[in-house]
């Protein structure tokens, strides 16, 4: 399987061929109902989660409305704490920067915290054609990236994979990049969390360089926040001498206190937990402790046009709890790879098709892998109407109009592809202002019912394949009406 | 143009609409969540403290100031440790009856050095009751970052009820962000497997957490033990 998602195609596509495969459905099934649950019960513990809510909601609503302001306040605080801010409008850009920055320290490794920013932009690979190698060191995006994989979950990458399936692969692919697995590796959890364990001390143990994504930013302060459970985060960030944090522009929050309300959201919605095991907060360079030097290279790559879109920037909110992935039903069948994006599940279908654009085949597919069941919207920590964005996204996929794309207003053609349903909607137009019309087309409709195929020919075959076709009634409503005055006289 | 010109042009551009006199800050956010959950004492705070570190699998012994080197050498004994890194500023009274070799954390000492010491002796910032997390701010008794990190054994000692707070609001109201902050909540784990939690990954495997101090003294050792 390649490491990237190019060229994939659309979701029906490959979810069709993912819920076939019994194993990763199993593997899917397993994990997100082991989470749902204890989710659940980590957020009944605060009596206040609906007002935490609507706070996290709030303070990033507001920072998106001032993004400018607070962004260079952050760049102002972090540059008086020592640290060096770059700005990267592009994907290539910001591998640019950080293949500049490691190459200036004369180092060809460096180790990875895990971070979806530098997924997003293919940095690994980036960094690979400059001769640079990254390690990751989170145990599941080791599992993807010693299986030559791709993530399939925002939090747990490896999530389509079973405990058997990642013992084969620290036993195959560990001795290639390092210290291989211990002799008689079992498939029971702590034995393989410590075949990661040995196997990647060594690396950091001689890392100068270290890669990192952050959770937050404080603009007042100029503090980095990135919360993680292993160790690997502390590691990373701690032990080089040089740190390069890649983070999205939406990542900023104003004032310190702001984080009172995501250091309580964030954990009980990405792993139900209280608080998970291992946060860390660093501002700028400390003399000595921690790397001597501190870049922070702020992305763009689609942000700024997600922003110019005042019902989908509410995308930008994400905070990457996953919850909503873990929750929803298409998700747990279809798996995170037919999203075509690091950024699968309910989340991932309104995120990529703005980041991206609606252009290519799956991202004009995405707004369409729902069924607008809204369970995303009820657990997501920061209150993004998911439903609501893919509506939106849906009726631009298919309307066309304006839309901002690299900082620039363009005009969306329709997409192909969408006739039928746009004929059937002027057709309905046409319709629904006539009304002799539409009740000669209802009497119509209602007398010839026992014709009705059970299924629709051409097009709508697909459709009908999946659904009943709704019934029509022996009498229009509207004769019924009439007949019986409102039903008064069937009442009688 | 440069990328921070462009990226901020693009915003600027993208929040047009905007109105230059949008709800401040202070408006547009309301603070109507709880300063903590529920109402305690000092000493219910403590034990709540107790029991959540517990629940996320450290070890919890409490004991009276008096006492805590006993408990220090006791830990240290158990564990069989070899050798223990000291953070510069850590009470010299806290290590007084064991005789377990000293390792001071030197500039010039790689992480390498560190990993093979057993054990780390370290104070802390501020504990969250209602959490069950330690804050290390890298004060002198807590020494950099890289101690607690990387011996596989890590003994916090927290003085109660002085630096317990209930929740997380009142802990970030303590803490200095100049400072470079660790928050712990357990040992190192993982949810990365089938995302069912595993204790013990890259940080220590084992954090056992010393209360002294505090009302209501209970016999010293463990009382309240994880797994």
């Amino acid at each position: 399987m390649s490491g990237t998602f190019v060229g994939m195609p659309a979701f029906p596509k490959a979810a069709h061929d993912a819920v076939r495969d019994g194993t990763l459905r199993a593997n899917l099934r397993h994990a997100t109902h082991t989470i749902r649950a204890k989710r659940a019960k980590a957020v009944a513990e605060v009596s206040d989660w609906a007002a935490l809510r609507e706070a996290g909601k709030q303070i990033k609503d507001h920072t998106l409305r001032h993004l400018d302001e607070y962004l260079v306040r952050l760049e102002q605080s972090v540059t008086a704490a020592g640290g060096t801010v770059h700005w990267a409008a592009d994907a290539e850009e910001a591998n640019r920067i950080v293949a500049g920055l490691i190459r200036a320290t004369g180092e060809t490794e460096v180790v990875k915290v895990k971070s979806m920013a530098t997924q997003e932009i293919g940095l690994n690979e980036a960094l690979l054609a400059e001769g640079i190698h990254a390690y990751e060191t989170d145990l599941a995006e080791l599992i993807v990236q010693l299986g030559k994989d791709r993530p399939s979950h925002i939090l747990v990458p490896a999530i389509h994979r079973n405990r058997g399936e990642i013992r084969d692969i620290f036993r195959a692919e560990m001795g290639a990049w390092g210290r291989p697995a211990p002799e008689g590796l079992t498939d029971t959890p702590a034995e393989l969390a410590e075949a990661a364990r040995l196997h990647l001390r060594e690396k950091f143990l001689r890392a100068k360089v270290g890669v990192s994504g952050a959770n937050f930013m404080v603009a007042e302060t100029g503090t980095l926040v990135v919360v993680e459970s292993e160790g690997n985060g502390r590691m990373c960030l701690t032990l080089p001498e040089t740190l390069i944090s890649v983070v999205g522009i939406e990542k900023v929050v104003p004032t310190w206190r702001d984080l009172e309300v995501f250091l309580q959201t964030l954990p009980r919605s990405s792993t139900a937990e209280r608080m998970n095991p291992y946060t860390s907060m660093w501002t700028g360079t400390t003399h000595t402790d921690g790397p001597r030097t501190f870049h922070l290279v702020l992305l763009d790559n689609g942000r700024t046009d997600t922003l110019a879109d005042e019902v989908g920037r509410q995308a930008l909110r994400c905070i990457r709890c996953s919850a909503c992935l873990n929750v929803c039903p298409v998700y747990e069948r279809a798996g995170g790879h037919a999203y075509g994006s690091v950024y699968p599940g309910p989340i991932g279908a309104i995120l990529s098709p703005q980041l991206r654009g609606t252009q290519s085949e799956i991202d004009a597919s995405l707004p369409y892998a729902s069924s607008l069941c809204g369970a995303c919207y009820e657990v997501c920590p920061v209150a993004i109407d998911i439903p609501e964005v893919l509506v939106h996204l849906r009726e631009r996929v298919v309307e066309g109009g304006p839309v901002v794309r690299e900082g620039n207003k363009v005009v969306l053609r329709p997409a192909k592809g969408h006739a039928a349903e746009r004929a059937a909607l002027r057709a309905a137009r046409w319709a629904f202002s006539r009304p002799g019309a539409l009740r000669a087309g209802q009497r119509l409709a209602s007398r010839t019912r026992r014709l009705h195929p059970r299924t629709l020919p051409g097009p709508g075959r697909a459709w009908t394949g999946t659904r009943e076709l709704p019934t029509v009634p022996a009498e229009p409503f509207r004769d019924w009406w009439q007949r019986t005055q409102g039903g008064k006289k069937e009442a009688e | 143009m440069s990328g921070r010109e462009r990226i901020l042009g693009r915003v600027q551009r993208a929040l047009a609409a905007v109105p230059a006199g949008d709800t401040p800050y202070e408006q547009a956010v309301s603070r109507d969540y709880l300063r903590e959950h529920g109402q305690r004492t000092v000493a219910e705070a403590v034990d709540l403290l107790a029991e959540n570190l517990a629940d996320y699998r450290a070890r919890v012994h409490r004991c009276s100031a008096g006492e805590l080197p006993a408990v220090i050498a006791g830990l240290l004994a158990a564990r069989t440790s070899a050798s223990v890194l000291v953070p510069p500023g850590l009470d010299e009274g806290w290590l007084a009856d064991t005789q377990v070799t000293r390792v001071a954390d030197l500039a010039e000492s790689g992480a390498r050095e560190l990993d093979g010491v057993d054990s780390v002796v370290t104070a802390c910032a501020v504990a969250i009751a209602e959490t069950g997390t330690l804050v290390l701010d890298g004060g002198p008794d807590q020494g950099r970052r890289r101690i607690s990190l990387v011996p596989d054994h890590h003994i916090c000692v927290v003085r109660v009820p002085e630096q317990v707070v209930s929740s997380v609001p009142q802990a970030l109201g303590r803490l200095d962000p100049t400072r470079p902050l660790t928050w712990i909540s357990g040992p190192s784990a993982t949810s990365d497997i089938e995302l069912d939690r595993v204790e013990g990954v890259h940080g220590p495997r084992t954090l056992e957490v010393v209360l002294v101090g505090g009302p209501g003294q209970e016999p010293p050792g463990s009382v309240a033990g994880g797994g």
